[in-house]
């Protein structure tokens, strides 16, 4: 949020991925751009590659060719001082969480800024605070353990603390998987805020079809070790592809689309977010 | 995008009515400037502006702090107003400021305090209270679920009691017996010189025997079994409690007590008192070697002498400690198991806990032995 460079600038650039398991090709070459400020997701039927491509761009594994680079950084060879400034500039939010169960949840979203930064613990906790409401949480969460959590709030404190740095690029792993539709909605909505309100990249996996109707720009999809199609969720419907019909042609898929279409209708009345 | 030379963050006030604002408002380049914030002061009631010309960076940290400052000069009844601030910050100082205005009229949420010595102490007695109470509670399903099997034989589970037989009692053999063979020859060794000084060498048979076989071989058994099965009893069951694999079992008609506990208890009631025997032959062993070598005691003569010093019923003292241990082992891991709530940090905890009580509770069961054993006269 700090930056003022132009929408269509490259965050993520992935060129010519290849990614084994023994024998089990995962990735054969692919390619894949994320532009500045866009809400981008990922979808795949399980085993696509899409959680392994995810990981490949958070530095948690390697690709076995290719080269990725984040935020202009190429994560080949990547220096460990270099790595460690880099995670600094992304958060992660984890499917199951990730929060640590011995730590509060005001402590979880904290513990980014009481390692990285030497500031007083009163301040981080004023802001852990804050974080916390951004996402939607009440105060009272603050003090309870993880455990204690619903899944909802859980994904939610997650969010917080990937937050806490203030991140230039968000992974979302699955952000509304297990969550009630209330719940879900609220997710919906909070990532665009994000987006919204301080100019956000936001990598999402997900399998939820309205989520991508609501609020993906750009949606890629995974199959065969390559992207079958990428486009904005209208583009994707109008492509041949089997591996993108997939997605659409079941019931839930074509439920999902007559309720954006309802959506949009409304949404044409508010503005539209303005690039800075 | 962040630079990778941080300007740190700084306020100046060049005249009474200005402050300038200028570096890198950001988590890494506040620095020491909050203190510098507090110390910030303007007459009341004057016009101030702040000048944002120079802010080169701006997170929700700077943001916060910026607003805060604000918020505290405004609060003391000066008028300030924040020029010059780059358009693409703006949009964060306003969330800020939306969030400050709206928990403004929100009560504080108070923050726990940390409890005095006394309500420590007290809180900690009604948790060892609470958990004495839960533990004779598990003795008590643990029994009733024992009776429920031996009413109906056909339940009993033969093939998860053959499995623990083979880990908790095989697979332990080789440290049970090294230890115990070590302890062994420390004692004849420790002996050794107390007994030449009063020419009393072949009382060492005495010494190891009796110490050996009544105290040393039950106690260093039941020791390194709690160490080795009781932890792993509760970490098992611990992590089946996090993975609500519990739950499954209870919801299938299983129940958990007599699927996961019943087969430890009753696999290490028969292998602990085989264990103590095996450590009974070497810890006697490595004295005799010790006897030998310090002492100059034939191995002939040490155990011409062992039959006449140690009575059968020392033996049996020993061996019959062993069920009781072995009881209080299965029980107490088990238990610890079964309390774990929460993920893994309360696995760990719950299973240093088993670990501890069992050893604690199997030492003072030695020291009621004794004081039975005494007052019995053997």
């Amino acid at each position: 949020m700090q930056n003022t460079t132009h929408t269509d600038a490259v965050v993520i650039e992935i060129s010519k991925v290849s990614t084994r398991f023994g024998d089990h090709v995962v990735h054969a070459e692919l390619d894949l751009e994320v532009r500045q400020s866009e809400i981008f997701a990922l979808v795949g039927g399980s085993g696509s590659g899409k959680s392994t491509l995810l990981r490949e761009m958070i530095l948690l594994q390697r690709p076995d060719s290719g080269s990725i680079r984040v935020l202009g950084v190429d994560l080949e060879d990547i220096a460990d001082a270099e790595a460690l400034a880099l995670r600094q500039r992304w958060g992660v939010m984890f499917q199951h969480g990730g929060l640590f169960g011995s730590l509060t949840v005001t402590e979880n979203i904290g513990l980014p800024l009481r390692e990285h930064t030497g500031l007083d613990d009163r301040l981080i906790d004023e802001i852990a605070a804050w974080k916390l409401a951004m996402t939607g949480l009440k105060p009272e969460v603050g003090a309870q353990y993880p455990a204690e959590l619903s899944g909802g709030m859980m994904k939610r404190a997650s969010l917080a603390r990937a937050l806490a740095l203030d991140p230039e690029l968000l992974f979302l792993d699955e952000p509304t998987a297990g969550l009630d539709p209330e719940s879900a909605g609220g997710v919906d909505q909070l990532v665009r805020k994000l987006r919204d309100q301080f100019g956000l990249t936001i990598v999402m996996i997900t399998h939820d079809l309205d989520l991508l109707w609501q609020v993906a720009d750009r949606v890629a999809v995974l199959a065969e070790g390559k992207v079958q199609g990428l486009g904005s969720m209208e583009e994707l419907s109008a492509m041949d592809n089997p591996a993108i019909r997939k997605f659409f042609d079941g019931p839930r898929g074509r439920a999902a689309q007559a309720g954006c279409a309802e959506k949009t209708r409304e949404k044409s009345e508010r503005p539209s977010w303005k690039p800075k | 995008m962040q630079s990778t030379s941080l300007k740190p963050a700084a306020i100046a006030q060049p005249a009474p009515q200005i402050l300038t604002l200028s570096g890198s408002w950001t988590a890494r380049g506040i620095g020491a400037l909050e203190r510098q914030l507090e110390s910030v002061h303007i007459p009341a009631k004057t016009e101030v502006s702040a000048d944002g010309a120079s802010i080169e960076a701006l997170d929700s940290v700077g943001a916060w702090l910026l607003q805060k400052l604000l918020l505290r000069l405004r609060d003391e009844g000066s008028v300030v107003t924040l020029d010059g601030v780059r358009p693409e910050f703006a949009k964060l100082l306003e969330v800020v400021a939306q969030h400050l205005a709206d928990q403004a009229g929100q009560p504080a949420v108070a923050t726990s305090q940390s409890p005095t010595m006394l309500q420590g102490i007290g809180r900690s007695s009604a948790a060892a209270f609470e958990q004495a109470v839960a533990l004779l509670s598990f003795v008590g399903e643990c029994a009733v679920a024992l009776a429920g099997i031996v009413a109906h034989p056909a339940r009993f589970r033969w093939r998860p009691i053959l499995f623990n037989i083979r880990s908790a009692g095989f697979d332990a053999l080789p440290i049970v017996g090294l230890l115990s063979f070590l302890l062994g020859i420390v004692v004849a060794y420790q002996g050794a010189d107390q007994l030449r000084q009063y020419g009393a060498n072949i009382f060492v048979a005495d010494l190891v025997g009796l110490s050996m076989l009544r105290e040393f071989a039950p106690l260093i058994t039941a020791i390194i079994i709690a160490g080795r099965s009781g932890s792993a009893y509760a970490a098992q069951i611990g992590t089946m409690a996090v993975t609500e694999e519990i739950d499954a079992m209870r919801t299938l008609g299983i129940a958990p007590l007599e699927l996961l506990v019943l087969p430890k208890i009753i696999a290490l009631v028969i292998v602990l008192p085989l264990l103590t025997v095996f450590a009974d032959v070497l810890g006697v062993f490595g004295g005799m070697l010790m006897a030998n070598a310090q002492l100059g005691v034939g191995f002939g003569e040490f155990l011409d002498r062992f039959v006449k010093a140690v009575s059968v019923t020392a033996y049996l003292i020993g061996v019959c400690k062993a069920p009781v241990f072995a009881g209080i082992i299965a029980v107490v891991g088990s238990f610890q198991g079964f309390r774990t709530r929460g993920g893994a940090d309360s696995v760990g905890r719950q299973t240093t806990r088993s670990v501890v009580q069992s050893i604690f509770l199997v030492i003072v069961a030695d020291a009621l032995f004794s004081i039975a054993f005494s007052a019995l006269d053997l």
